[in-house]
């Protein structure tokens, strides 16, 4: 009998990420597993330093790609948010829900808000933190969440 | 180096579901250019086809295209930059034109979005958005620019009336455009109507351009041919092009546009024009938000007194700035790719006199602001009659 042939291994942990995922297959996959564990990361070339969030594999400014994970920790400014009741579709099942922007300085993350904050407690200006969650589809994901 | 000027323009009407197919409804664009420059496909020598992938099974829509037109054996290719793609084709035309390579560049751009939902749409739209990292989050291109709307209000004191001003405004002249998808008034009862919630806070349904189906044709020639064909050759005076971060979080700027800003700077400088010199303007208000920030990106009025602007109509047509009085993407309806084209053909009639009941009064310079994405890539086209 012929020896079945070993099927190549593919690390496609993105595609766990957010409602509906549009990447399975990216160098920074361990984002995925950080989420897994509680943590949101960003990453940090070893070489020049320059910090980055959303994660990079590659630093284009020294040409490096050895780089390491830091926490998103502490709080963000709130920069900016919309509320959206109509979705694209695969999200409609998520609505209503609010995109934002934090900016912790020296970098931003973009998100969605947390379901529970009501729309007249949100201000432009405020602390919020990050945290990961688990959607209720199973999928990974993080929402800004009261400071 | 001789100028380049433009001297054929054409669109077809911006319509909703569109009864044709993709090549026959880049024709009709094509047939008015042709028809305005009074020459024929032979007298092309290479085509630029324009508009954003995914809304059709075609790929590669250049081929099939430019098979329809006549345009073979000239060289044709494709290219896309969202909803400026059709400005980056006249940029690129300009340069093929100046450098020699070319004499007569055809620049087409199309866009048919009605062969998939709405919804389906703002899922494309929303992917022209990071889709790793932002798309994941149900994003799409009215929450964007919803948070920029925000931004405003809350950094200058903008309000949802000073935006609504510029929907009736684009409403307006909307009705005078037989191009135009949308040729109703409309008023503040109608834009703050309590059975329409908010798409995406605190942009409503009226605050939105609607999706269309269209082309937009522009012929680009050196000096020696434009004057050899053409009466009234445009001449295009300044070109401007920027690009931002695809994520927002890569972005330092939320009460504007860096693109535009950036690209308005090249092409005043280019052009040796200031903002006061520009006697009518197209703006890429595929949001009221938008147009707004035009307004202070492109320097008619200073960060934050935007507003001023509109509410003392200074963008109406009889105003010290007119700004898309052929009713704009809001209610000339939006067809990606034919957007630019179609922007920069109103400011080439308005420039021969030839705008109907929207033309502006003598006007010698005009200025296009094409914008794709939400300020990902940015255009500013400055057109002059000498």
């Amino acid at each position: 009998m012929a020896k079945k042939k070993k099927k190549r291994e593919v690390d496609d942990r993105f595609k766990k990420f957010g409602t509906v995922s549009f990447t399975s297959i990216s160098k920074v996959n361990d984002f995925i597993s950080h989420l897994e564990q509680g943590k949101v990361m960003g990453t940090k070339c070893k070489k020049c330093g320059t910090v980055h969030f959303p994660p990079v594999a590659d630093c284009a400014e020294c040409l490096s790609s050895d780089i390491e994970w830091f926490e998103v920790t502490g709080t963000g400014k709130l920069v900016s948010f919309s509320k959206l009741t109509y979705a694209p579709v695969g999200f409609e099942e998520d609505l209503p829900y609010s995109i934002a922007l934090l900016d912790y300085g020296d970098h931003k993350v973009f998100g969605r808000i947390a379901k529970d904050i009501p729309d007249d407690e949100l201000a432009i200006g405020m602390p919020m933190k990050t945290e990961a969650i688990t959607l209720p589809n199973g999928q990974l994901s993080y929402a800004f969440t009261r400071a | 180096m001789g100028k380049v000027g433009i001297i054929g323009v054409g669109q077809s009407a911006f319509v909703r579901g569109y009864p044709g197919s993709i090549r026959e409804l880049a024709y009709e664009g094509f047939k008015g250019a042709m028809e305005d420059a009074k020459i024929s496909n032979k007298d092309i020598d290479a085509s630029i086809i324009c508009s954003a992938p995914e809304y059709d099974k075609q790929r590669s829509p250049a081929g099939v295209i430019a098979e329809y037109l006549g345009l073979t054996p000239q060289p044709t290719f494709y290219l896309e930059s969202l909803c400026s793609s059709s400005s980056m084709g006249v940029r690129t035309a300009y340069s093929l034109v100046k450098s020699g390579l070319h004499d007569v560049v055809c620049v087409l751009g199309f866009q048919k979005m009605s062969e998939i939902t709405s919804a389906e749409s703002q899922e494309r739209m929303g992917r022209g958005a990071d889709i790793q990292w932002e798309s994941p989050f149900g994003t799409m291109m009215p929450a964007y620019y919803a948070m920029y709307a925000r931004a405003h209000m809350e950094e200058y004191g903008t309000t949802e009336e000073d935006l609504a001003l510029i929907r009736i405004k684009a409403a307006t002249y909307g009705q005078m455009n037989e191009k135009a998808v949308y040729r109703k008034p409309v008023t503040m009862e109608q834009i703050f109507d309590p059975e329409r919630p908010p798409v995406a806070t605190p942009l409503k349904v009226f605050d939105c351009c609607a999706n269309a189906d269209g082309s937009s044709c522009i012929i680009v020639a050196n000096e020696e041919k434009a004057n050899a064909l053409c009466d009234k050759p445009v001449w295009i005076l300044g070109l401007g092009a920027a690009s931002d971060t695809v994520n927002t979080a890569g972005r330092d700027l939320f009460t504007g546009l860096s693109v535009a800003i950036e690209a308005g700077k090249q092409a005043y400088e280019m052009a040796g024009v200031r903002p006061e010199d520009i006697d009518v303007a197209e703006v890429h208000d595929c949001f009221t938000i938008a147009e707004m920030m035009a307004y202070e990106n492109l320097g008619f009025a200073e960060p934050g007194e935007g507003k001023e602007l509109i509410k003392a109509k200074e963008t109406y047509k009889e105003g010290k700035t007119p700004v898309n009085v052929d009713g704009g993407l809001l209610s000339k309806g939006h067809p990606i790719g034919a957007t630019g084209g179609s922007q920069i053909r109103t400011i080439v009639l308005q420039l021969r006199d030839e705008a109907g009941p929207m033309q502006v009064k003598d006007p010698e310079i005009g200025l296009v602001h094409n914008i794709g994405g939400v300020g990902l890539y940015g255009n500013v086209t400055i057109l002059g009659r000498s």
